[in-house]
């Protein structure tokens, strides 16, 4: 069943380096050729090389990314089989569209889990690491299982759904002119088939405008920076905002209300909120203010826990790593032009290694390496946007894509070819809004045949 | 006071549709065989429309004569008319249908069943299955003969637990006033068998004197009809007759909806479920009720009587009521009912019980085919019929069993159908629910399935050798339509600027041209003639092979995919208690349905593809395993 080739966004690897997308499968490399370009065609290139080179759209020749292409030919890859890695630099956008691309040049996407699963089944990993393997299909899919509904409920899959109507009546239509052809239902022309056709494309195009205009920019992982008055929260908004939008003073209890950025770091984007610092104060402005960021710390999806490492631990702070234990938390130990006076050890008590990092927000230091931990926890899933998770809007984007070339393959095709066949086309069309909103095939086109319809002998 | 009664390797029980197609093929693949059945004026009866093929059905036909089997043939002798349905549409929906003299039909079946080696023909009602140790080892039948079977295949159509209803008047019976077959329903659910309760219907029949037919209108049958059989060469020598089409009237509608209280459909009567594509009328008429009017076709019955069957009106309505629909229809004021319509109910088993060779998974060497699993349909009961028989017979000589799958045939689709998801109607076949529509054509059943046929032993060396001749030629010709050149020659440009379509500025392959959609393999012909001897079907064959190549590939393409999962065997053994990860849903459909592939397994309702991966996993950790202990 091994036949087809996969492709996903992989975790990030090395230096600068943001993220990774992975291909697998037989053809990897002839689709990695349509959209790579440089001296030498990635089928030209000797296994287990790195080339430098761009990312094109083919149609428009439009450059996508600048990225560093790996080729393991089988059987002397992870899978066993064909694998290219694509390495890009632009940020979230330009991964997005490379597997986009790769998607739609005849790459699927992968199944939760799919690359080990494969590297399973094809031998390469060990017998007893059977159970880790079903584990981890399990966990990822019911993973995105509920992510994929998170994202359909509401708006979107209203539209689905009735977009779905009109093809499965325009579809139960056809199937009857074909099953029952002796039955006086209404004549199916072809004016009629390409009118619902041409409707459906329209609202197609609706969804994917949304989609496109960054929807998931704007929405982004809820971010709160967080910590005592004057370790350098404002200051952090800024720098990853690249703007002075908050003002920064050597005064503790400078900002009062919650300040509101939409920034992308490391690729991923982060609705960032910087808050007041945290203390107790009589003052009724501040203690206000102390009340939107403990609220804003309650919605946080990633915190930004702040601390100035020139000063010891305070009680205040103690009782903050007790507040953050359930989220997922970056420790920034700032201003490390200054002498230290925390130990490192005091943190990772709680927190791993991988979570702290040591920032001069003054002097410009360590902005990369927080970058690179968002990014991290980005791609491995630890962190997810309730609003939309950018791995299943790409698969959304993917299969809208699909639905809208299906269609217009029916609608071209609404002069010669026979309804039968046009048929193919318009059910791919439903089958793949179908998978957006997780509904499968079933028994319902039958169903909406005898409901629409009155046959029988 | 039972007795012995002699030994055969098949028994079939039941001379319906399936039971003729399963008796033949067991006996013409060497085994002695026993066809027993109620009533032998009543071998291979329809009980309802006299009319074989249309969509998918038609397929069907075509699919059981290319393995070999008896419908096509027997229908190319005994049909009144023939009529090519859909041509308008792709040739994947061509579909043929035939109107059956009813009763030339029986007899000529009979007299081929009659006439069979191996096979004995047989009046008697099975009662009892004898059963040891889980394996079925013959029947006892009601005058007492205890017979011995190897296999023993059931097809008892309607009959088990029948019970007809006409209004008011409810009584045990078999379609057509025969005998309903009571204690062999009780044995089987003794043996521990679910059964379900389905009811289906058919309509009154008419005097032909009786109808006024210049209220109607005329449907003929084709000038020039084609065959169901690809052996038959010639059509019938007698005309064709043609049915006649009329509508129900305001009038209709006001008598049915003033007597619903009688219609047993509402008063509560019916507790068996009826199949949705063949509503009764008073069904249509409130489930439709801004329809005005409903066609009703009148189709006779045979060449020698004057019985009209009235299509589209079937109904359990009180007699009284019915004679007032039917005269309240233009062309039948003054008709002469001379049968009442009537709804049937009977027991079927439930279809997942069975295995996809139709053996059932509780008692070995029994099978079931036709109505008895839930479908509708003699289409559908001979296709299953033949194989059950095929299977039956394959077991007796120890040979692997015949499964034909998705992509072969709608044989396949409907089989795997009823054993992967079962069903809660009567289950009729739609060329909507195979997914490889556009391969499983009416006109390649037999490239699909004639090598399979031939290697079961169903088909001769001399049909077998035309067979290779005519996909030989067809291959060559492709190639040949591939490689050819076709010049923007004066007489090239002519005929395309006749038929309307761009003119040639370079040569083009043969094979190119042909895919526009004006120009057909007529036209290559005038071009480019080939050197063979080619017959029409044959160039057909070419040209749609050539045609449709582009969808046509696209669904290969599928199909690879779906022979890799069939070929994942799953071992019957396996225990999905122990398979961890798999939701428990999906756990308990797996237990119960025991898919013998991770193809079928990936179609049972509710188990997902998380399951199916991780059954693949569980797999081959088993495979190995079970290998390293040797
Ligand atoms: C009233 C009615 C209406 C129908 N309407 C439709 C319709 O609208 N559309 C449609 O597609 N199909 C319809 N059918 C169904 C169609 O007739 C059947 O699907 C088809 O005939 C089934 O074939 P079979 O071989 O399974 O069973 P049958 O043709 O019913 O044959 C069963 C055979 O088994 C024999 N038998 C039964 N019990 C025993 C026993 N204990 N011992 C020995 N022999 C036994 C009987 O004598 C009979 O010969 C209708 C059937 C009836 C009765
Ligand atoms: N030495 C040093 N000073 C820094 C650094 N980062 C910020 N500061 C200074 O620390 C002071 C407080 O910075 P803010 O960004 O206003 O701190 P804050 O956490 O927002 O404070 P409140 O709004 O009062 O809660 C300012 O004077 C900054 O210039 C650093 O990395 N090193
Ligand atoms: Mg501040």
């Amino acid at each position: 069943m091994i036949s087809d080739t996969i492709a996903a966004i992989s975790t990030p690897l090395g230096e600068g380096g943001i993220a990774m997308i992975r291909i697998s499968g037989p053809e990897a490399v002839s689709i990695t050729d349509t959209i790579f370009f440089a001296k030498k065609k990635c089928s030209e290139m000797q296994t287990h090389t790195v080339q430098y080179g761009f990312i094109k759209e083919p149609d428009s020749g439009l450059k996508v990314d600048e990225v560093l292409l790996t080729v393991m030919l089988a059987p002397k890859s992870f899978t066993k089989e064909n694998v290219v890695e694509i390495s890009c630099h632009g940020g979230l956008i330009s991964v997005k569209k490379i597997l986009e691309l790769l998607l739609r040049y005849g790459a699927r996407l992968a199944e939760p889990g799919e690359f080990t699963k494969r590297a399973f089944l094809n031998g390469r990993i060990d017998l007893t690491q059977a159970e880790a393997v079903i584990d981890l299909i399990r966990s990822k899919s019911d993973r995105a299982y509920s992510v994929a509904m998170k994202q359909v409920e509401g708006s979107l899959s209203e539209k689905i759904i009735s977009l779905r109507n009109i093809l499965i009546e325009l579809m139960a239509h056809i199937e009857v002119n074909i099953d029952y052809p002796e039955h006086d239902v209404e004549d199916l022309t072809y004016a009629y088939i390409a009118d619902k056709c041409k409707q459906s494309i329209q609202l197609i195009d609706d969804l994917l405008k949304n989609a496109n205009q960054g929807k998931i920019l704007r929405e982004g992982i809820v971010t709160a920076i967080v910590g005592r008055p004057n370790v350098g929260k404002s200051s952090l908004l800024n720098l990853l905002a690249r703007e002075n939008k908050a003002i920064v003073t050597d005064i503790p209890g400078t900002t009062r209300d919650v300040i509101e950025e939409f920034v992308t770091v490391g690729g991923v984007p982060l609705k960032l909120l910087d808050t007041a610092g945290l203390r107790e104060t009589s003052d009724i402005v501040e203690k206000i203010g102390v009340e939107r960021s403990r609220k804003s710390l309650l919605e946080a999806e990633l915190v930004l826990f702040v601390l100035n490492q020139n000063e010891p631990l305070h009680l205040d702070e103690f009782n903050l790593f007790k507040e953050v234990e359930n989220k997922q938390v970056i420790v920034i130990l700032n201003k490390t032009d200054l002498p230290a006076q925390i130990e490192v050890e005091q943190i990772t008590k709680q927190f791993s290694e991988e979570q702290v990092v040591k920032m001069s927000i003054k002097n410009d230091k360590g902005q990369l390496e927080l970058e690179k931990v968002i990014a991290n926890m980005f791609f491995e899933g630890k962190i997810e946007s309730t609003d939309s998770s950018y791995v299943s809007n790409v698969r959304h984007i993917h299969l809208l894509n699909k639905a809208k070339r299906s269609l217009e393959e029916a609608l071209n095709g609404t002069h010669h070819v026979p309804i039968d066949m046009l048929q193919i086309d318009i059910r791919n069309a439903w089958e793949d809004l179908g998978e957006v909103i997780g509904d499968s095939v079933s028994e319902s086109l039958i169903d909406q045949i005898f409901s629409q319809f009155c046959l029988g002998k | 006071m039972g007795y012995q009664a002699g030994e055969y390797d098949v028994i079939v029980i039941g001379a319906g549709h399936a039971g003729c197609e399963a008796a033949l093929a067991a006996a013409r693949m060497g085994c002695q065989t026993l066809l027993v059945t109620i009533n032998l004026d009543m071998v291979a009866f329809m009980p309802c429309n006299p009319s074989i093929g249309g969509p998918a059905k038609g397929h069907v036909v075509r699919e059981i004569d290319a393995l070999g089997g008896e419908m096509g043939r027997n229908i190319d002798k005994t049909y009144i008319q023939l009529r090519m349905l859909n041509t308008g549409k792709g040739p994947a929906v061509h579909a043929l249908r035939a109107q059956a003299d009813k009763f030339f039909y029986q007899n000529a079946l009979k007299e081929t069943i009659e006439k069979q080696e191996n096979l004995t023909l047989q009046q008697g009602m099975v009662e009892e299955l004898i059963v040891k140790d889980g394996v079925c080892q013959g029947v006892i039948t009601k005058t007492g003969a205890e017979i011995k079977g190897k296999t023993v295949v059931l097809t008892t159509g309607t009959y088990l637990r029948g019970k007809v209803i006409m209004g008011e008047v409810i009584y045990e019976s078999g379609p057509n006033n025969q005998q309903p077959s009571i204690k062999l329903s009780d044995c089987l659910k003794s043996l521990g068998f679910d059964l379900v309760r389905f009811k289906t219907g058919t309509p009154p029949r008419v005097h032909k004197d009786s109808i006024d037919f210049s209220k109607t209108e005329e449907q003929p049958g084709d000038v020039n009809p084609k065959h169901f059989s690809f052996e038959t060469t010639k059509g019938i020598d007698e005309e064709q007759l043609p049915c006649w089409l009329t509508y129900t009237s305001g009038e209709t509608h006001k008598t049915i909806n003033n007597n619903l209280s009688r219609a047993p459909m509402y008063s509560g009567v019916i507790e068996g479920t009826g199949p949705r594509y063949c509503p009764s009328i008073e069904d249509k008429i409130v489930r439709f009720s801004d329809k005005p009017k409903h066609q009703i076709f009148l189709e006779p019955e045979g060449r020698y009587t004057s019985e009209y069957y009235v299509q589209g009106l079937s109904t359990s309505m009180p007699e009284d009521v019915q004679l007032k629909i039917l005269q309240s229809i233009p062309g039948l004021e003054k008709v002469q009912m001379m049968r009442t319509g009537y709804a049937i109910e009977y027991d079927a088993i439930v279809p997942t019980q069975l295995w996809p060779t139709l053996e059932t998974k509780k008692i070995a060497n029994l099978y079931t085919a036709g109505q008895i699993n839930g479908t509708s349909g003699y289409e559908e009961a001979a296709g299953q019929g033949i194989m059950a028989g095929i299977n039956a017979a394959r077991k007796v000589q120890d040979k692997e069993p015949v499964i034909i799958d998705r992509s072969q045939g709608y044989i396949g689709v409907l089989i795997d159908d009823l054993v992967t998801k079962g069903t809660n109607e009567p289950y009729r076949l739609l060329t909507s629910r195979a997914e490889y529509r556009l391969l499983l054509r009416h006109d390649n059943a037999d490239l699909r399935l004639t090598p399979t046929g031939y290697e079961i032993g169903l088909i001769t060396e001399e049909r077998y050798g035309n067979f290779i001749n005519k996909r030989n030629n067809i291959e060559n010709e492709i190639q040949r339509l591939k490689t050819i050149k076709i010049r923007p020659e004066p007489q090239v440009q002519d005929v395309l600027t006749e038929l309307n379509t761009a003119l040639l500025n370079n040569s083009v392959d043969a094979a190119s041209l042909l895919k526009r959609p004006e120009i057909v393999y007529k036209h290559i012909e005038m071009f480019s003639p080939s050197e063979l001897e080619l017959t029409v079907e044959e160039k057909e064959q070419v040209e749609i092979q050539i045609k449709y190549s582009g969808y046509i590939e696209k669904q290969l393409l599928q199909v690879q995919r779906l022979k890799k999962m069939e070929n994942k065997k799953i071992p019957s053994d396996i225990e999905y208690d122990d398979v961890q990860g798999i939701a428990m849903e999906a756990k308990q459909k797996l237990s119960n349905i025991r898919p013998i592939s991770i193809g079928q397994a990936s179609r049972i309702s509710g188990v997902t593809p998380a399951d199916i991966s991780i059954l693949l996993v569980y797999l081959e950790h088993y495979n190995k395993v079970v290998a390293a202990r040797g």
